[in-house]
C-alpha cells in the first residue's frame, strides 16, 4: 500500500495522509499514569534489578539520550542482556549514538530484534541499514514518541532513566552532579507511562531542586560509579561557522526572515547546533540589537549561543528539551527564565498547546530536499540511516515559517533531488529553502511569494536550483532501492510517511 | 566600474565552484602567487575547463597570469584568452610589459576572432611601476590599476604597517593616474582576513584617497568593501533630485539652477549621473 506521498507502507501500518490529517480523525488517547507502590527503592546493581522485576525475553526497555555520545547507561543494560542471553528484546531509546556500538553484537545475535527511536547514527545505524535487525526499525519524531508512549502504542516494560542528580527516592534532575546533562525532557513520558521505572544515578544528594524526575513514578534507584562521560554531551560545534558559503546562507536567511516580517518584537525562534545554525543565530542577534527587538522565546535544543542571547535580553525565555553544551546546562541553574520542558510539551501533536505551535521561525537542515520540498534527514542518498527526525518534522509543522538551509552541492552531490531517498518531513510543512545560489519558496505559500514580489533577494524556483546543481555535478543515476524494507519513518501522528530499505547485499 | 574583486586560487576546485556565489563585482582566477610551480599547468587546465562549462551573469572574469618575464605567461594567454574572460591581470607591470601584453592580446583577439576587447589590469607593485604609472594607465586596453602593496613594500625594502604610510604616496599616484585616464583605482588587499574592523578602516581610508575599488583575498571581506564603495541611500536620492532638476530646467530652457540652495554645474551633474549608473549596475 502507498501513502498520500506515494511511498510504500508495510502491511498493517497506518499510511500517512497529510500533515493535518490527525486533526480530523484522531482523538488523544492517554493511558493512566503508572505510580510506584514501592517505598524501598534502592537496588545494588543492574543484575539484581533484572532478577527482581524480572526482565525477560521479549520485553521493551527504554532510555533517554541526554548524555548523547557520553551515555553509559544503555551499554550497562546491553551488557546485562548479553550476559543473560535474553532474546527478542526491543529497545526504545530516544536516540542512538556511536558510543552504543556494543549493541551491534546484540543485534547480530538476535538478543535485540527491534529498535524504536527518533535518531541514530554510527555503527548501530550502519548494521541496521545492512539488514541485520530482525524486525522493522521505527523512526519516530521527538513529539511522536511521547504520543506513542502515552497512547500505549509504544508499550514500555522498563524505563532506565539516567539521572545525574537524584535522591534515594528517585527525585532528580540533570542540572547538577558530575555528569550534569541539563534537561531530561525526552524521558518524561517514559517516566509516567512505563510499567517499571528505574533511576540510574552516579550522584545521590538530599535536596533536589528543581525536581524534573518525580519519585512518585520511580520504582527503583540504582547508584553506579558513572552514568557517562560528560565530554560526549556536546553536540557539534559551539561557534558560528567561518565558512563564507555558509555565512552567505546565514545572512540571506536572516534577510529573508526580516523581509517576510518575522523580525519583530516578541518573535520566537528555534535553530539547532552546528556552524550554519549558529551563524543564523549570530546574524539574527546583530539585527535584533540594531533594531532594538526583544524576542519572546527560543526553544528546542539549547546552545550556549541562545543562552548568551537570553542573558543579553534578546529572548525573554528559553524552553529547553535538551542541552547541546555545558554552557546551556549551567544556565539552567542561574537563569530563572530558562525553563525545563518535556518532549510532549515541546512537540506532541495532541498536546493542547505544544511549544512548536507557538514558534514563529524555525531553521532546519536537510540531507536532501526534493522538488515538492519533502526533506530527508533520516538517510543519506544511498539509503543508509545517518540520523532521523528528532524535532525536524514537529517544528516544521508547528512553526509559522520553516526555513531549510543547505549548501546546494555537498561532496559533489546535489542536495536537491527530484525525489528524496527517504521522506522525514513532508514538503507541505516546509516554506523556504535557502542555498548559496538562491532562495526557493514553496509554491504552496502563495502569501510568501506575494510578499517577496519586489525583493532584492534572489528568489528562484526550486527546479532552477536543481538544474544549476546538475550543471555542476552532472545528472546522477537514480538509486535502485531494494525491495527489502528494514524500517519505517513514523510521522508525528503515528502514520507511516516512508519506508527505509536494505542497502548492500546482506539478507537475513 | 568595480567595487570588489575577489581572488580565487585557480588550482582549487571547491573554491572555483563557489566563485560566483558571492557579491563581488569581479573574480580574479589566480595562476600566479596562489599556485605552486608544479601545479601551474593543472591549474590553467582546470580554470580553462571551468570557464568553458559555466555561464556567469553580471560578473567580470579576470585571469591573473604569471609575469611576462616567465616562460608560463605566453602559454597561459594562448590557452585562456577567449570570449569567456573579460580581463587579464598583469603582475609586476611596467610600461614596457603592459604595452607588450596589450599587443599580445590584440593579436590573440584577431587570431581567435573574439567578439570583445580583453581588458588589462596592471599591478603596480614595483617602484618602477609607480614611477611609470601614468604611462601604464594610458596603454590601450587598461581598464584599472591595482596597487600591490605587499610586493611594493618588499621592493621598497620597507615594512608593511597597519597605517600604511609607507605606501601612501604610491596609493595616491595610482589614484591620480587612474583618474587622469578615467579608469578604476583598485586598492591593495587587506591581508588580515579575521580583522573586520581593520578592513573597514583601511577601506574607508582608501576611499578617502580616491580609490574606487579594493581586491578581496577572502569572500568574507566583500560585504564591507561593497558597502564602503557603494553610494548610500541619501546619495542616490540626492543624485536623482539633481537629475530631475536638470530635466525640468532643460524643459524650461533655464541655464544655471540650484538644488537645496546649492548651485548645480556640469561636474556635479556628471557625478550624479555616474553615481546613478553605479546604483543601477549594483542594484542598489
Amino acid at each position: 500500500m502507498n501513502n498520500s506521498l506515494n511511498r510504500p507502507v508495510p502491511l498493517g501500518m497506518m499510511p500517512y495522509q497529510g500533515a493535518d490529517h490527525f486533526k480530523t480523525t484522531k482523538i488523544r488517547t492517554m493511558l493512566p499514569e503508572v505510580l510506584t507502590k514501592n517505598s524501598e527503592k534502592s537496588i545494588n546493581n543492574i543484575a539484581s534489578l533484572f532478577d527482581l522485576i524480572p526482565i525477560v525475553d521479549g520485553m521493551t526497555l527504554s532510555f533517554h539520550h541526554h548524555l548523547r555520545n557520553g551515555d553509559a547507561v544503555l551499554n550497562m543494560v546491553a551488557e546485562e542482556i548479553k550476559k543473560r542471553n535474553l532474546k527478542n528484546m526491543t529497545l526504545a531509546p530516544s536516540a542512538i549514538f556511536p558510543i552504543h556500538a556494543p549493541l551491534v553484537e546484540l543485534i547480530k545475535n538476535k538478543n535485540v530484534t527491534q529498535i524504536i527511536t527518533n535518531y541514530m547514527n554510527g555503527p548501530v545505524a550502519d548494521i541496521i541499514s545492512q539488514g541485520y535487525m530482525e524486525n522493522l526499525v521505527i523512526m519516530d519524531t521527538h513529539g511522536g514518541r511521547p504520543r506513542a508512549i502515552e497512547s500505549g502504542e509504544l508499550k514500555i516494560d522498563v524505563a532506565f532513566i539516567a539521572v545525574p542528580n537524584s535522591d534515594r527516592l528517585g527525585n532528580g534532575n540533570g542540572i547538577y552532579g558530575k555528569n550534569a546533562c541539563g534537561s531530561l525532557g525526552y524521558i518524561i513520558a517514559d517516566m509516567k507511562y512505563a510499567k517499571h521505572k528505574v533511576v540510574i544515578t552516579d550522584s545521590i544528594s538530599k535536596d533536589i531542586n528543581p525536581i524534573e524526575i518525580e519519585a512518585k513514578y520511580i520504582d527503583y534507584v540504582i547508584e553506579v560509579d558513572s552514568i557517562g562521560d560528560i565530554s560526549g554531551i556536546v553536540s557539534g560545534t559551539t561557534k558560528p561557522t567561518k565558512d563564507p558559503v555558509q555565512l552567505k546562507i546565514a545572512k540571506d536567511t536572516v534577510e529573508l526572515i526580516e523581509e517576510l516580517g518575522y523580525l519583530k518584537e516578541n518573535m520566537s525562534f528555534q535553530t539547532g547546533a552546528g556552524g550554519t545554525s549558529l551563524a543564523v543565530a549570530d546574524e539574527l542577534k546583530k539585527r535584533m540589537i540594531k533594531k532594538h527587538i526583544k524576542g519572546s522565546f527560543a526553544s528546542g535544543g539549547i546552545t550556549s549561543y541562545l543562552v548568551q542571547m537570553h542573558e543579553n535580553g534578546l529572548f525573554k525565555h528559553l524552553y529547553d528539551v535538551q542541552c547541546f553544551d555545558h554552557e546551556a546546562i549551567s544556565s539552567l541553574s542561574r537563569n530563572i527564565n530558562h525553563h525545563l520542558m518535556s518532549a510532549s510539551k515541546y512537540a506532541n501533536p495532541f498536546e493542547i498547546k505544544p511549544m512548536v505551535n507557538d514558534l514563529d521561525v524555525v531553521i532546519l537542515g536537510a540531507t536532501e530536499i526534493d522538488l515538492d520540498f519533502n526533506v530527508n534527514v533520516t538517510t543519506d542518498s544511498h539509503g543508509k540511516i545517518i540520523g532521523g527526525s528528532g524535532g525536524h518534522a514537529d517544528t516544521a509543522y508547528g512553526s509559522k515559517l520553516c526555513i531549510i538551509t543547505t549548501n546546494l552541492v555537498k561532496s559533489r552531490t546535489s542536495m536537491i533531488k527530484n525525489h528524496v531517498t527517504t521522506i522525514t518531513t513532508p514538503g507541505q510543512t516546509i516554506d523556504c529553502l535557502v542555498t548559496e545560489r538562491g532562495i526557493a519558496i514553496n509554491p504552496l505559500r502563495v502569501d510568501l511569494l506575494n510578499h517577496l514580489k519586489n525583493t532584492k533577494l534572489n528568489i528562484v524556483p526550486i527546479s532552477s536550483l536543481l538544474e544549476k546543481a546538475y550543471q555542476m555535478t552532472g545528472v546522477p543515476n537514480e538509486l535502485q532501492k531494494s525491495d527489502h524494507i528494514i524500517g519505517v519513518v513514523r510521522y508525528r501522528d503515528g502514520s507511516i510517511i516512508d519506508s527505509i530499505y536494505l542497502i548492500g547485499d546482506h539478507e537475513l | 566600474m568595480r567595487r570588489s574583486l575577489l581572488f580565487i586560487p585557480a588550482n582549487s576546485p571547491a573554491m572555483l565552484q563557489n566563485a560566483d556565489v558571492f557579491a563581488s563585482d569581479s573574480v580574479i582566477f589566480d595562476l600566479e602567487d596562489a599556485v605552486v610551480l608544479s601545479e601551474k599547468d593543472a591549474a590553467l587546465s582546470l580554470v580553462n575547463e571551468y570557464l568553458k562549462k559555466f555561464e556567469f551573469d553580471n560578473l567580470e572574469i579576470i585571469i591573473r597570469i604569471n609575469g611576462l618575464d616567465t616562460l608560463l605567461s605566453k602559454n597561459e594567454l594562448d590557452t585562456i584568452v577567449n570570449d569567456k574572460i573579460d580581463t587579464v591581470m598583469l603582475p609586476k607591470a611596467t610600461y614596457e610589459t603592459t604595452l607588450q601584453l596589450s599587443k599580445m592580446l590584440e593579436k590573440i583577439e584577431k587570431q581567435k576572432k573574439l567578439t570583445k576587447k580583453i581588458g588589462i589590469i596592471p599591478i603596480i607593485e614595483l617602484a618602477k611601476s609607480v614611477i611609470e604609472v601614468n604611462q601604464i594607465a594610458s596603454v590601450r586596453g587598461v581598464t584599472g590599476l591595482l596597487l600591490g602593496g605587499e610586493d611594493l613594500a618588499t621592493d621598497l625594502e620597507v615594512e608593511r604597517t597597519e597605517q600604511g604610510l609607507e605606501i601612501l604616496l604610491s596609493r595616491s599616484m595610482v589614484v591620480l593616474a587612474a583618474k587622469a585616464n578615467q579608469i578604476d583605482a583598485i586598492d591593495t588587499p587587506y591581508t588580515q582576513t579575521q580583522n573586520d574592523e581593520g578592513l573597514l578602516k583601511d577601506t574607508l581610508f582608501a576611499k578617502s584617497l580616491g580609490m574606487s575599488a579594493k581586491v578581496c583575498i577572502h569572500p568574507n571581506q566583500i560585504e564591507t568593501i561593497n558597502q564602503v564603495f557603494s553610494p548610500n541611500e541619501d546619495e542616490i536620492a540626492y543624485a536623482e533630485k539633481i537629475l530631475n532638476a536638470v530635466s525640468q530646467n532643460m524643459n524650461n530652457h533655464k541655464g544655471a539652477f540650484s538644488v537645496d540652495g546649492k548651485m548645480i554645474d556640469k561636474p556635479i551633474i556628471e557625478r550624479a549621473q555616474k553615481l546613478l549608473e553605479k546604483a543601477k549596475k549594483w542594484k542598489l
